[in-house]
């Protein structure tokens, strides 16, 4: 298959097209096409994971062609160790998307247009190799979101939607003049991989009002991304979004918008600016700790269902930020601890993947009792495990996959970020794993105030979860205990490329650093 | 080149001319009221003359001895003004506002101010200069006032006369400094006359040149010379309101980055351009506070207002904020950007002027309230609406975006001083969204899905989509446009 890149890309784009011609009263027809659309788009990723060739950690099926050749800008899309399992996921979560956003009623057509559209941002954004292209699709995600929270959100939709918005634009002009910085420190040229090999030495020494280059850029983008992770103090848009967001967008928003800020991260910070890396890893484990701590806090301090799960993917996204800061192990002052490098950076893609699984499905669930009960009141529940037992075991599962608890596969992805952060950051550490005791704690509370207990009188009438909601959540749940048990198959496909980020970090901002 | 031989490469103007005259006297013997025979009259002669600008082929030179430069720089903005004038007349026809007036000068008077924008975009001679905005001045003025019997129209005339008088005033009075510093009133005798100045006329040229800005200034209506914008934009002719945004804007740009190309730099080519050593002056600082402060002061107030028409005069005081980022650079890089935008522009704010224009005549208004619920009820006027606006803000993947994207490229070009212009534009564009976005949820958000759908006419789906296609498909693909700008990129100057 020749374009295989560009056709899972676009496949969504035929799909909103198809939509586009259909009477709107046809609505399971409507969803229908959207099912077949991203069901295809997961066909294709499936065989994409099985066609990647593990042992080579470099760009595979590329695919390049002229755009604006007069600024330099091409279409490149190429598909490495990296962008593999997050394209994997986005097919993934999408096509469960479809089935979780199955009883939306209004404005069907507009609906599962814009969700397809979304789609392809997100997976362009994945498989771009140009920063303009990248840029681009970035941007065009924002729009189907805004419209995606803002009309078939909550009560609070309005303001949520915007306040998405208005974070994200900020960011996304700040990472636009880094764009252009960059540029023209790289010869003029969007091509992320020359990029990748100029820029660690085109800004050396260069100074702008009496501050390095390199770290400008490395600040402006650095925000760029985190207010898409979030990272502290740049979350303040996600509890809201979250919670005003219809159920499969919430899943889709936890489940795979929230990697790009990372993605965003690897796939530039640290490769285009990898000496920078040595100045900002520690700031970056600090704000990784705040982050668990913060959010596991906040977490528990929730009467909110799903305000407390989108708390807790702040949290999650803490231990990632100190396993990515974990790569300056391999070339410390301290001596080199490749494996330390090796255990922060797997884990932390890892855990990109772990909490994609798992958070979505944490939102899957939450709908499902929210459908029917129309509230997510923790304290307003009590007794539901023998109203709902097949509810109850799927969402303990899933409270323990959130937790950590080991055999599951949040458990190992988050044991690789301490491990291989340890070595460098002791104190962070440590005070981090409080952060692990207050995560099990909020959803341990939450379990037991919700499903222990006397059931409450009126939800005698409530009905376990269906089949349909069945077929979102198993998948993600085989998922979780099957790498949770044996992660090898995923770590192997990720691990050429790592090494190859982390030679470029250690190697290459060693020889460029100036710090 | 002598007057003689100017007549041959003054083609267009002269179409434009004989196009004035036809419009006055089908109108002196026209009896019935409708003034459509005009404007299919103005019509064809505007086409005629926009062939007449791309098929007049010549290198640069000048013409009526050193008055007008022929360059094609100039033809680009003519094309730009004669365009957007085509699709204003095509609006006005359409619109309601003129009901009950006669409107046959109307279209004579539009032709009159193309033929100032004509020689705006061309004059490089102090008297030209001054002469070819008074033109579109007076023009203007009698445009925004047409609505005799409303009063907010005739309110916006009457505030643009006295800002417009004011501004002009102090103008000629750099003018006359310049003159009476350099004792020349042509472009390149002033440039190589500066050169031999001493120190001691710093401060009459940094002064006289204060005062032409503020011609400039009132044109483009930038900070602080923008006060009339909103009051008369509001009160004006909404067909008027749109094409006062754009065509005299892009001839206000032109004259700008003539004068400030050619006037005040050292070198003697466009693409080694430097400032002018000898003015002691901040200028790229001063340049840079004023383009600040336009896109802030027009974003923030922008924000406040519950008038669509409203909102988007403050917002066309925005965009001139952004073109003006590049100035102080002086590169062509900075020019290059300029065209593009203008361009692009010219797309994105005539289409929301145009659906403004629609919602207005169906829903009796042009505030907020009346685009409620607009996205459900007139499905492709909310869609078009919707590309219009995503473009104003800058988002991808349209024409605004790569509007914004080569200003930002020539400032980041520039160099790392000219780095915080970048950084308030990026800003600024996050403030813009809030309010071009409350449109789109006003659109969408405010309403509900409506049982009975309404379709605008034929002809009126078309403009929209004639400005809309194009504005995403620019987006995307702009190596056609690009092409042209840069072919346009050339000016006459003399060594």
């Amino acid at each position: 298959m020749d374009n295989i890149l560009s056709w899972i890309i676009w496949i969504p784009v035929l799909g909103m097209v198809a939509i586009a011609f259909i009477p709107r009263e046809k609505q399971d027809l409507i969803k229908k096409v959207a099912a077949v659309t991203t069901g295809i788009q997961l066909l294709v990723a499936i065989f994409l994971w099985s066609a990647f060739d593990a042992t080579n950690g470099s760009f595979q099926f590329m695919e390049r062609a002229e755009w604006i050749p007069s600024l330099g800008i091409s279409y490149i899309l190429g598909i490495d160790g990296l962008s593999l399992p997050m394209v994997a996921l986005n097919a993934l979560i999408a096509f469960i998307g479809v089935f979780v956003s199955w009883n939306i009623d209004r404005a069907v057509k507009g609906y599962f247009a814009l969700f397809l559209l979304l789609d392809t941002g997100v997976m362009g954004v994945f498989l771009s190799l140009d920063f303009f292209l990248f840029y681009v699709f970035w941007e065009v995600m924002l729009l189907p979101m805004y419209f995606l929270i803002g009309m078939w959100g909550g009560p609070q939709r309005e303001y949520a939607a915007i306040k998405f918005f208005l974070y994200t634009l900020f960011g996304s002009v700040l990472m636009l003049i880094a764009l252009l910085a960059l540029y023209f420190a790289c010869g003029e040229t969007f091509d992320m991989q020359l990029m990748m090999e100029r820029a660690p030495f085109a800004l050396d020494g260069v100074v702008w009002w009496g501050m390095s280059a390199i770290k400008v850029i490395w600040v402006l983008l650095f925000i760029g991304f985190a207010i898409k992770v979030p990272v502290f103090p740049f979350h303040t848009w996600l509890p809201l979004a979250h919670v005003e967001a219809p159920t499969a967008i919430s899943v889709v928003l936890a489940g795979i918008l929230l990697k790009l800020g990372v993605y965003g991260m690897l796939r530039i910070n640290y490769t285009m600016l990898p000496d920078a890396v040595w100045w900002f890893a520690g700031a970056l484990a600090f704000l990784g700790m705040i982050n668990v701590i913060w959010g596991a806090m906040c977490a528990l301090a929730q009467k909110d269902l799903k305000k407390m799960v989108a708390y807790s993917s702040i949290n999650h996204m803490g231990y990632l930020l100190l396993g990515m800061a974990a790569v300056i192990a391999g070339g410390s002052v301290n001596g080199s601890n490749l494996m330390a490098a090796q255990a922060g950076m797997n884990g932390a893609v890892f855990q990109m993947f772990n909490h994609g699984t798992i958070s979505a499905m944490l939102f899957i669930l939450v709908g499902v009792i929210y459908e029917q009960a129309h509230h997510r009141d923790i304290e307003g529940f009590g007794g539901l495990a023998s109203q709902m037992p097949i509810y109850t075991a799927i969402v303990a599962l899933a409270f323990f996959a959130g937790l950590g608890l080991p055999g599951l596969s949040g458990f190992v992805s988050e044991a690789m970020c301490f491990i291989g952060a340890f070595p460098v950051f002791r104190t962070i550490v440590i005070i981090s794993t409080i952060g692990i005791l207050l995560n099990a704690a909020y959803f341990l509370w939450a379990f037991q105030r919700m499903f222990f207990g006397k059931l409450n009188e009126k939800y005698t009438n409530l009905v376990d979860i269906n089949n349909r909601e069945l077929f979102t959540v198993i998948p993600l749940l085989v998922i979780t205990i099957f790498l949770g048990v044996y992660p090898r198959p995923f770590l192997d496909m990720i691990k050429e490329t790592m090494n190859i980020l982390i030679d470029q970090v250690v190697v290459v901002g060693g020889i460029a650093g100036i710090f | 080149m002598n007057n003689l031989l100017s007549i041959s490469l003054f083609w267009p103007e002269l179409l434009l001319t004989a196009t004035i005259l036809i419009a006055i006297i089908v109108d002196i013997f026209s009896v019935s009221p409708n003034a459509n025979r005009i404007s299919n009259c103005v019509i064809i002669g505007l086409l005629a003359t926009l062939a007449a600008v791309f098929l007049t082929d010549h290198s640069p030179t000048t013409l009526f001895m050193d008055s007008l430069a022929f360059d094609p720089f100039a033809s680009f903005i003519k094309s730009i003004v004669l365009v957007s004038t085509l699709l204003i007349i095509v609006i006005s026809r359409y619109s309601n506002e003129f009901e009950g007036y006669h409107t046959g000068e109307y279209y004579a008077l539009l032709c009159i101010m193309v033929f100032g924008m004509f020689l705006m975009a061309s004059a490089i001679d102090l008297i030209t200069v001054y002469l070819s905005i008074e033109v579109v001045s007076l023009m203007s003025f009698i445009l925004a006032g047409y609505l005799k019997n409303d009063p907010r129209s005739n309110e916006a005339s009457l505030k643009y006369v006295i800002y417009g008088a004011f501004s002009s005033g102090i103008m000629l009075y750099g003018l006359s400094i310049i003159f009476g510093l350099t004792g020349t009133t042509k472009f390149f005798a002033i440039r190589d006359a500066i050169a031999t100045l001493d120190s001691s006329s710093n401060l009459a040229l940094t002064l006289s040149t204060i005062f032409v800005l503020a011609g400039f200034g009132y044109k483009i209506s930038a900070v602080p010379f923008h006060f009339w914008t909103p009051d008369v934009y509001e009160g004006s002719p909404t067909p008027i309101t749109a094409y006062l945004s754009v065509a005299p804007k892009a001839a206000g740009f032109a004259l700008m980055i003539r004068f400030f190309n050619q006037v005040l730099v050292e070198s003697d080519s466009l693409s080694t351009i430097g400032w002018y050593a000898d003015v002691s002056f901040a200028w790229p600082g001063l340049l840079g506070v004023i383009s600040v402060v336009t896109m802030t002061m027009g974003n923030l107030v922008a924000i406040q207002q519950n008038s669509v028409k409203r909102m988007l005069a403050y917002s066309s005081i925005a965009h001139a904020g952004y073109m003006l980022m590049v100035f102080p650079t002086i590169s062509s890089e900075g020019v290059f950007a300029v065209m593009i935008y203008l361009v692009m522009y010219l797309f994105m704010n005539l289409g929301a002027f145009f659906v403004l224009i629609y919602v207005a005549q169906k829903e009796g208004g042009e505030n907020f309230e009346h685009f409620s619920g607009l996205g459900w009820r007139m499905p492709i006027v909310g869609i078009v609406m919707t590309v219009f606006m995503f473009s104003l803000t800058g988002l991808p993947p349209t024409v605004g975006f790569i509007g914004k994207f080569y200003l930002f490229v020539a400032i980041i070009n520039a160099g790392p001083s000219f780095y915080w212009i970048a950084f308030f534009g990026a800003i600024n564009t996050v403030v813009s969204l809030y309010y071009y976005m409350r449109v789109v949820k006003t659109m969408y958000l405010d309403g509900k899905p409506s049982e009975e759908i309404i379709v605008p006419p034929f002809s009126m789906t078309l403009i929209f989509f004639v400005l809309a296609i194009p504005s995403v498909f620019f987006g995307i693909y702009w190596t056609p446009i690009l092409n042209w700008v840069k072919d346009s990129l050339l000016f006459f100057v003399q060594i």
